[in-house]
Order: C-alpha cells, then sequence, then structure tokens
C-alpha cells in the first residue's frame, strides 16, 4: 500500500523540495512545540521536586538531549521501513524479556532490568514500543477490518510479551504494554461485538487474577484506593499525601518551590511518579488545567497525523503512540489523585527518568515521520 | 510483503473506519479528560481547605517546653535542691526502621536495664508522632561518647541535654527534702497529662511530692515546622514555659548539719522548731539514704537493700516513726492537771519508790528502784515530780484524773493527731482513752493502762515531731503553730499558721517551766549533766521508753536483738527560758536511756542560740 503510494503522479516533485530546516529534518512542529514546552515545566517542576538540585535537573536535561537525539534520528527512517523491521525488533524485545526473567537484576522484588555492565535498562520498555510496531504491522498484511483469525494472532503476539513482563512482576507495566497492542487492535476496526466480547472476558478474568495471579502487595495497591485511611502510615501514606499535596495547591498553589508536602518530603516518589502531585500543590488547579492543555495539544496533533496519515499502517501507529500517551497521563495522574491503584506508570516528560524518555521520543519520533512523510506526498 | 490481498484493497474504506475509531478514541479519551479535570477540581477547589488543614497538620506540631523546676532553698538561701544539665538519650521512633535492633544496641551502649526499656515503651504510648522519647537520662560522659560516635550508625537515636533534679547535700537532707524520680504510669493518672507531657520527672516524697503543683512550673509551648523526618525546621511561634516556684524553707542547713552530725551513727531523730512561727529548723532521721539514687529510678538492689534493711532508712523517722513518749509527757500532764485542778503547784506526793493502787496489790514501780531504792523523797512537789521524773507522782495523778481526763488533758498539745506538717506520710501517734481501746482493740480499758499511760507508755505513741509541737506549746505559754518546712513560695509567705486550740494560764506554765529548768540546771534533774557550761536558760525533759515488741526478722541477729531491746531515750527542751527561740524534740532509737538524746538536743540548742545571737 505504501509503496503504492509512492508511485502516484506528481509526487516526485514534492520529494525534492523540502521547504524549511523543520521540514528538511523531518520535524512535524505543531506537534513537538508543545512537547519542548512540557519538557520546560518537566524541568521546573523536577527542580522544585529535587529540593533545588541543579544535578538532576542536568541529569533530566541530558535524558531529554538523548531522548530528541532518538527522536531526529527515528524521524528520518521511513515508515515502512519501521514496518518491515518491526517483527524483528518485537522479537529482540521478547528475548530480552525472557533474559530478564532468567538472569535479571532485582529491585524491591521484581526482575525488570538487565545490567549491560555500564548500563541498566528495562527491555519491557522497548516492548512499550515494539508491541504497537508489530501488531499495525500484522493487521495491515490484510484488509481492515482485519478477520478473526487474524484478531486471534494478533491478541497472541499481544498476549505473550504482557504476560512475561506480569511474571516480572511489573503489571503496571505488563497492562501498558497490553494496552498500546490493544488500541491498535481497535484502531484496526474490529467489530463492537468482539470489543464487547473481550471486555466482559476482561471483566470476568478479575476474579480468578485477584485469587491466583496478583500478589499480596498489589493486591494491597488496589485496596488502598479504596480506603487509604486504614493504614495510613504504611500503604495509604503515599496516597494520603499526593491528596493532601493537591488539595492544599488549591487554585493558585502554594507558589514554586513553596509546596510544603514536597519540600518536607511528606510526599513520597515526588520526582518520578508522584511529581504532578508536586506541580499541583506548588502551581495549583491552573497549573493542572494548563498541563493538560499542553498535553491535549500534544494528543490533538497525534489525532490529526493519524487521521492524515496516507497509509493504514501510519494511520494505525500514529493512533496506537497518540492513545498510548494519552494512557500514561490520564493512569499517572488517575493514580496520583486517588482514582486508580497505584501503578510504576511515569508522568510523560515531567518525571524524572531516562529510560521512559527515550522510549517516549522514539515514538514521537515515528509520529513526525508519519506526519513529514505524508505532507511529502501529499505535495 | 505486498499480497494477492492488496489488489483488492479499499483504501477508502480503512480510512473511514479508522476515522469512525479515531472518533470514538477522542469521545472516550475526552471523557476520561473531564472525569480527570473533575477529579483535581474536587481535591484542589472542593476540598481545598480540608486538604490545607492535613497539610499543616503535617508539618507543624505543638511542641512542649519543659518548666524548670523550683528549688528549694534554706532560710539563708543555701541550695538544697539544685537542678544540673545532665544528657537524655531518647528515640523518635518514626525515623528508625526497626526498633528492637536499635534499643538492643542502646541496651549494650548505655547498659539499659529491663526497667528503664519498660518505662521507655509506657512513654512511647503516649508519645506523638515524631516526638522523641528519652530512653536514658543522666547519661554519663563514656556512655554518652559511644553513642555520639555512632550516631549516624542509630538512625532515630537523639541527645539532648537537659536539667535534672540534683540533691548536693545527698542524705542530709533527704527526709526533709524526698526526692524526685521519673514519671510512671501510675503518676500519670494523678498529674495533668497535658502539662506534664515534657516532663521526666515528678514529686515522690517529702517536700518534692507535697509541692510538687509550684514546684513543677508551667510548661510552654512552641509550634515548629517539620519535615517528613521529624526533623525541625524553624519555630513558628513560641510560648515561654514558666518555671517552678522556689521553696524557702525555715531550715537551716548548718543547724541541721550540727544534728546530724550530734546523732552521729545513734539511730534516731531530731526536730527542732523556731517556736515563733513553727517553721522547722532542723529535721533530721537518721539513718538516711541518698535521695539522688532515686533520681533516674534506682537499681533493684539498691532498692531491696534500703527496704530490707533492719535499720529502716527510708523511714522519716521525725514525721513516721511513733515512739512511746514516755516521760516527756509529764509537764504536759501537770499542765492539764493543774488547770483542771487535780494538783496545785504545791500538792505532794510520798513516794516510797512504788505506787500501788488503793485495793490492789500490785506495785507499780518508780524508774529509781532500779537504781537505789527509797523512792525520791517522803514529799514530792511538782517542781520535783518534773525535775527528777517521778514516776509515783504520776501514777497517783493518773489515777486521780482517769484515762479519759488524761487523754483530753493532752490532747491540746497535739498528740494523737497529725500535725499537718507540710510533708507525706506523717503518722498520728495514739492518744488512747477507754473509747480508743474499745475501737481498736474491742477491749475494755484496765485502770493499770491508765498508771502506764500517765508516765507516757503503753499504748501511748508520739513521733518525735509531735512531741517538739507540743514542746513548742509549752515555750510558747500555749501558743501554737502548724509546723511547717516551707516558709515561702517565692515571695508568698505560707508558714506559719496559728492554731486555735491552746491553752492560756500564765500561772499553771510557770509552775511547769520551773521544773523543767530543774531537769537541766538542778544538780539532781535528770539531764543535769548536759548543763555544763551552758550561759542560758534551757527548760527540758528526758524520757526513756520501753521497747515493747522487737522486729520478728530480727530473730537469728542475736547482737543486735539484745541491743534493739534497750530503751529508747527522748529528750524535748526549749532555750531560753524567756522568749524561747528554738524548740527541740530527740529521739535516740535504743539510747539505753535519755543520756543518749539530751547532749544531741544541747548541741542543737547551742549551736542556734550562738547563730542567732549573731545575728
Amino acid at each position: 500500500m505504501a509503496e503504492y503510494s509512492r508511485f502516484l503522479e506528481g509526487s516526485q516533485q514534492a520529494f525534492a523540495k523540502p521547504r524549511g530546516p523543520a521540514e528538511w529534518l523531518h520535524l512535524d512542529l505543531p506537534l513537538l512545540l508543545p512537547v519542548i514546552m512540557l519538557m520546560a515545566v518537566g524541568l521546573t517542576v523536577l527542580f522544585s521536586a529535587s529540593g533545588e538540585d541543579w544535578d538532576t535537573v542536568i541529569r533530566q536535561a541530558r535524558n531529554f538531549a538523548v531522548g530528541w537525539l532518538v527522536l531526529l534520528i527515528t524521524a528520518q527512517v521511513r515508515i515502512d521501513t519501521i514496518r518491515r523491521w518491526s517483527g524483528v525488533l518485537y522479537a529482540l524485545a521478547l528475548s530480552l524479556l525472557f533474559l530478564v526473567l532468567l538472569f535479571g537484576v532485582g529491585a524491591k522484588g521484581a526482575q525488570r532490568w538487565l545490567s549491560l555492565g555500564f548500563m541498566r535498562f528495562q527491555p519491557s520498555e522497548i516492548m512499550k514500543i515494539a508491541m504497537p510496531l508489530l501488531v499495525a504491522a500484522w493487521v495491515v498484511r490484510y484488509s481492515l477490518p482485519p478477520r478473526v483469525g487474524v484478531t486471534a494472532v494478533a491478541l497472541l503476539i499481544i498476549a505473550v510479551p504482557s504476560i512475561v513482563i506480569a511474571l516480572q512482576p511489573d503489571l503496571g507495566t505488563a497492562i501498558l504494554v497490553a494496552a498500546s497492542g490493544a488500541v491498535v487492535v481497535f484502531m484496526a476496526g474490529i467489530s463492537w461485538w468482539q470489543i464487547s466480547a473481550g471486555v466482559i472476558a476482561a471483566i470476568a478474568a478479575i476474579w480468578p487474577a485477584w485469587l491466583f495471579l496478583l500478589r499480596d502487595y498489589q493486591k494491597q495497591r488496589i485496596l488502598t484506593l479504596f480506603d487509604p485511611e486504614a493504614d495510613r502510615l504504611g500503604a495509604g501514606w503515599n496516597i494520603i499525601q499526593s491528596k493532601t499535596a493537591i488539595g492544599s495547591g488549591g487554585w493558585s498553589g502554594k507558589g514554586w518551590l513553596q509546596g510544603t508536602q514536597s519540600q518536607l518530603d511528606f510526599l513520597p516518589e515526588s520526582q518520578t511518579d508522584f511529581v504532578i502531585a508536586v506541580l499541583a500543590e506548588e502551581w495549583g488547579f491552573r497549573g493542572v488545567i494548563l498541563l493538560l492543555a499542553l498535553y491535549s495539544a500534544v494528543v490533538a496533533r497525534g489525532f490529526w497525523i493519524s487521521l492524515t496519515a496516507q497509509t493504514s499502517y501510519g494511520r494505525l501507529l500514529a493512533s496506537a503512540i497518540t492513545l498510548t500517551f494519552c494512557v500514561y497521563v490520564i493512569v499517572n495522574m488517575g493514580m496520583v489523585a486517588g482514582l486508580l491503584p497505584v501503578v510504576g506508570v511515569p508522568l510523560p516528560f515531567i518525571s524524572f527518568g531516562g529510560t521512559a524518555i527515550v522510549t517516549l521520543m522514539l515514538g514521537f519520533g515515528i509520529l513526525t515521520a508519519i506526519s513529514t512523510e505524508k505532507r511529502m506526498i501529499a505535495q | 510483503m505486498v499480497g494477492p490481498l492488496e489488489s483488492i484493497r479499499d483504501t477508502r474504506r480503512e480510512w473511514k473506519i479508522n476515522r469512525a475509531r479515531l472518533i470514538a478514541a477522542l469521545v472516550f479519551v475526552t471523557a476520561l479528560l473531564v472525569v480527570l479535570i473533575y477529579r483535581y477540581y474536587a481535591l484542589q477547589i472542593s476540598q481545598h481547605e480540608a486538604f490545607v488543614t492535613q497539610s499543616d497538620r503535617n508539618r507543624i506540631r505543638v511542641e512542649v517546653i519543659p518548666p524548670t523546676r523550683g528549688q528549694i532553698v534554706d532560710r539563708k538561701g543555701r541550695v538544697l535542691a539544685a537542678n544540673q544539665p545532665t544528657y537524655v538519650v531518647g528515640i523518635v521512633a518514626e525515623r528508625t526502621d526497626d526498633l528492637p535492633t536499635l534499643l538492643k544496641a542502646l541496651q549494650e551502649r548505655l547498659s539499659l536495664t529491663e526497667n528503664e526499656i519498660e518505662a521507655y515503651k509506657e512513654r512511647a504510648d503516649r508519645r506523638q508522632a515524631f516526638e522523641s522519647v528519652p530512653i536514658k537520662v543522666g547519661v554519663d560522659d563514656a556512655a554518652l561518647a559511644t553513642v555520639a560516635v555512632d550516631l549516624y550508625q542509630l538512625p532515630g537515636v537523639v541527645v539532648e541535654a537537659q536539667l535534672t533534679r540534683h540533691y548536693p547535700h545527698a542524705q542530709l537532707l533527704s527526709h526533709v527534702l524526698g526526692y524526685v524520680g521519673r514519671i510512671s504510669a501510675k503518676d500519670f493518672e494523678e498529674l495533668d497529662g497535658e502539662r506534664y507531657r515534657a516532663t521526666l520527672h515528678t514529686g515522690k516524697v517529702g517536700l518534692e511530692k507535697r509541692y510538687e503543683p509550684v514546684l513543677h512550673g508551667v510548661p510552654g509551648f512552641q509550634h515548629v515546622e517539620t519535615n517528613a523526618h521529624g526533623r525541625l525546621l524553624r519555630v513558628l511561634d513560641k510560648e515561654a514555659p514558666q518555671a517552678g516556684k522556689e521553696l524557702r524553707l525555715y531550715l537551716d542547713l548548718d543547724l541541721q548539719r550540727v544534728a546530724a552530725e550530734a546523732l552521729g551513727a545513734q539511730r534516731g531523730a531530731v526536730v527542732a522548731l523556731d517556736p515563733i512561727n513553727g517553721g522547722v529548723l532542723a529535721m533530721v532521721s537518721n539513718p538516711s539514704y541518698n535521695p539522688n539514687l532515686f533520681v533516674e529510678g534506682i537499681s533493684y538492689e539498691d532498692f531491696a537493700a534500703l527496704r530490707g534493711s533492719l535499720d529502716t532508712p527510708l523511714l522519716n523517722r521525725a514525721v513516721q516513726g511513733q515512739y512511746p513518749p514516755g516521760s516527756t509527757i509529764k509537764p504536759l500532764l501537770a499542765l492539764g492537771a493543774l488547770e483542771r485542778d487535780f494538783i496545785t503547784k504545791e500538792t505532794t506526793v510520798r513516794d516510797p519508790g512504788w505506787y500501788r493502787i488503793p485495793g490492789d496489790d500490785r506495785r507499780y514501780r518508780d524508774w529509781t528502784l532500779r537504781v537505789r531504792g527509797g523512792g525520791h523523797a517522803e514529799a514530792v512537789d511538782l517542781r520535783m515530780a518534773i525535775a527528777e521524773s517521778c514516776d509515783t507522782y504520776y501514777y497517783d495523778l493518773a489515777h486521780r484524773m482517769g484515762i479519759d481526763v488524761l487523754a483530753e488533758a493532752l490532747a491540746p498539745f497535739g498528740l494523737g493527731k497529725k500535725t499537718s506538717i507540710d510533708t507525706t506520710g506523717e503518722q498520728p501517734g495514739i492518744l488512747p482513752n477507754t473509747e480508743w481501746k474499745r475501737k481498736a482493740l474491742g477491749e475494755a480499758w484496765f485502770p493499770g493502762e491508765t498508771l502506764s499511760a500517765g508516765i507516757g507508755q503503753g499504748y501511748m505513741l508520739a513521733t518525735p515531731l509531735q512531741l517538739a509541737q507540743a514542746t513548742m506549746v509549752l515555750a510558747n505559754k500555749g501558743k501554737s503553730f502548724v509546723p511547717s518546712l516551707v516558709h515561702r513560695i517565692d515571695d508568698l509567705i505560707v508558714g506559719g499558721a496559728r492554731r486555735e486550740e491552746v491553752i492560756e494560764q500564765e500561772a499553771d506554765w510557770e509552775s511547769v517551766i520551773e521544773g523543767m529548768v530543774d531537769v537541766v540546771h538542778s544538780p539532781r534533774g535528770t539531764a543535769a549533766q548536759i548543763a555544763k557550761g551552758m550561759t542560758y536558760q534551757m527548760a527540758g525533759k528526758t524520757g526513756t521508753s520501753q521497747v515493747i515488741s522487737i522486729a520478728q526478722d530480727a530473730i537469728y541477729e542475736e547482737d543486735k536483738i539484745s541491743e534493739r531491746n534497750r530503751h529508747h531515750g527522748l529528750f524535748i527542751a526549749f532555750a531560753p527560758r524567756e522568749n524561747p527561740r528554738i524548740v527541740v524534740a530527740v529521739i535516740a532509737e535504743n539510747g539505753g536511756g535519755s543520756s543518749a538524746a539530751s547532749p544531741i538536743a544541747r548541741q542543737v540548742i547551742d549551736a542556734w542560740l550562738m547563730d542567732v545571737d549573731r545575728g
């Protein structure tokens, strides 16, 4: 399909003449400008959350720099190349996941890391990006909407790494990885009754999962969601403190660097998963709205790119990346505000962390590649 | 890659499918976004106030600042109970992950006793979050060093300096001052928990307990901002504590020392009162103990030794020791008899050395029978009866008065009831009569028992303080004050309360006092030996009381039993005769006789009158 579009009449001309450096670098400015603003917000909040520690801010800026480099490189890759290599990437990620199970480095009772001697990384992060790439590549092999057999294989592609990750155990990431594949299947247009069946099956699976699959600490997190006061100083502590931080921020916040919950260490994980509480406390509801506006801008542009992509693969990929991004934001902000159980999901561009940013920027690199490729063809 | 299906691919249909799904996803995402915004709105706008309160409660803590305990000083301002800085090792439980291990580590370094650990746990139950709870107070330098060096390995351990009670004169004043000790769970039931939040010690006995409310002071408060680890960041506001008030005693440290030295190793007690106001000038009970041992909790062994001792060092003999007063009641009884016209100054009694109740064969012996026989004289008058302590005279008098009148005559001197002195543990003694015996023993009164009561024996018991008080009434010719240790609380005078129940008849007093002066100054007086070189006139009365029973646990200590069977020696006195300045009561337990007591009284009176003369 993609090959076919390339040979349309008049496409050669546009291909030869990129306008301006952004286009020349295959960068989609409407997508990337809010990203830059989000990063600026992120560094500002992080400076406060780290207790005015420049070192942390500089390390995060370095993470951003690496992210941009990854994005720049990814943006130059043709979408079709990505599609063709998606199987290899998936296979690589999956084998690394198995390696983690066998040789992984543990932290807090879970094996998530693979050590390469000079660095440690989470193969599950690679799978987050590899998953939609392969699922999309698989479903577009056939015409859309996919037939039952095609869907079944797609579900298998989703299920295997998700289960492996869940065994680490890292239920949060497993759900996110599964979601990043599932959105592709959804976008591909499987019928609503199939979706309903899937949702019902998922709900039906809750009971046995609770009995056999979930570990005690995972159950605890879910129970804590419903009644954080039950264990004020234990499991409930995080969520009580984060809600207190958010709530005490009010409309205009306590002011940058002035949040007592975060500055006085009452707020746990304030630089990583719970960083939104710092922003909410110091910047208030205004700040939360501003942040959500920036995210919305990114998402809106992502949807636009998906809508205007020329190939089905591009469309599926763009919407999968955008929706996964939505899931991150909503799950993170929801869990910190006590709406969802606490799972390890960072807030995009704001939470401190290297791997997450690289994965994120890889996704945005693909998005911008889809966007610019389409435009060049269109012209 | 491009399969045969490609040719029949409907790109337009696929685009439509994707667009429809995209719209569905957009609706879904927007719905979630609305939920999210609503949630943040609820937390930040609707419930804002509640969370502000919670956030403040997180960071702001009320800290109680313990007040400094009031000092106790003697009449000249010399410090008797002081506060000295000591190091306190405490634990902030929130800062340690493993409390049992930490306790074990501290136990080794500070050689903590089980008691101290128990006390810590009790106190820890009542603490606030992030409050430091003391586990060891009064840490010595060596132990402190071992903790300080490893402080970084002992998260949650804090070392603070605090003022603790110290008794610089140790044994000398333990029975006067009492002591403070660590607040126990039982103490907390009596004390105002809010006021004692940060206080470690409370008065346990003596003045320290009696005056606890004024000595303690009022705690201060400060609102402090702390971080999640309990570290104090800044003080937001502060209300300073009010120190406890100072107790100024009537007691004179020098006189106390003289009395203690005069008593020496002799078991017994000395009480010296100022007849002008009833103030206690000296109060010694021997043996004594070191009150400093109790401040931080006495060890079990030390306490067992004190409590098990046959010499009962914990007993404040001056107010808790109850002894048969013996002949020391004779002047009191004389006054009561004069008042009630049982005798006059001239009344005489024939003393053959014994007395016999008419119609009864039994002879009641005068004390002279043991030494010489023949009695005091053919005609013993009141003056001689007091000076030579004639038992026969008093047997006759008692017999004629009867026990109930006798008791009535002695009651105004304060026998048989507490003096209400401002300390703890005072005993009332016994002033027996027929009603008392019926109630206490369920028996009828026998006439012979009246004779015993007439010479201060039998059921009659009095504390040294009661004897001193009775002597004060004699010295003041009827005027009496409530004996008091404390003169002033800061500037408020609390001592010197006048008693109403008094006897006032000028002539009668002189007849009795004449006899008492003869006790010391007549060559035949029973305390004539102490008159040598005396530059003033002293009025006194000797007493010897029989030891009736011996403590049961003394059975195997043969040599001590015989010693403990010896009579108690007593002596009461005041001086000078005109405008008396001091009243003294002395008891020498198992001293053999009054000669063990009277020289002690002389030394105390000498010292005091010399001091008064100096101004």
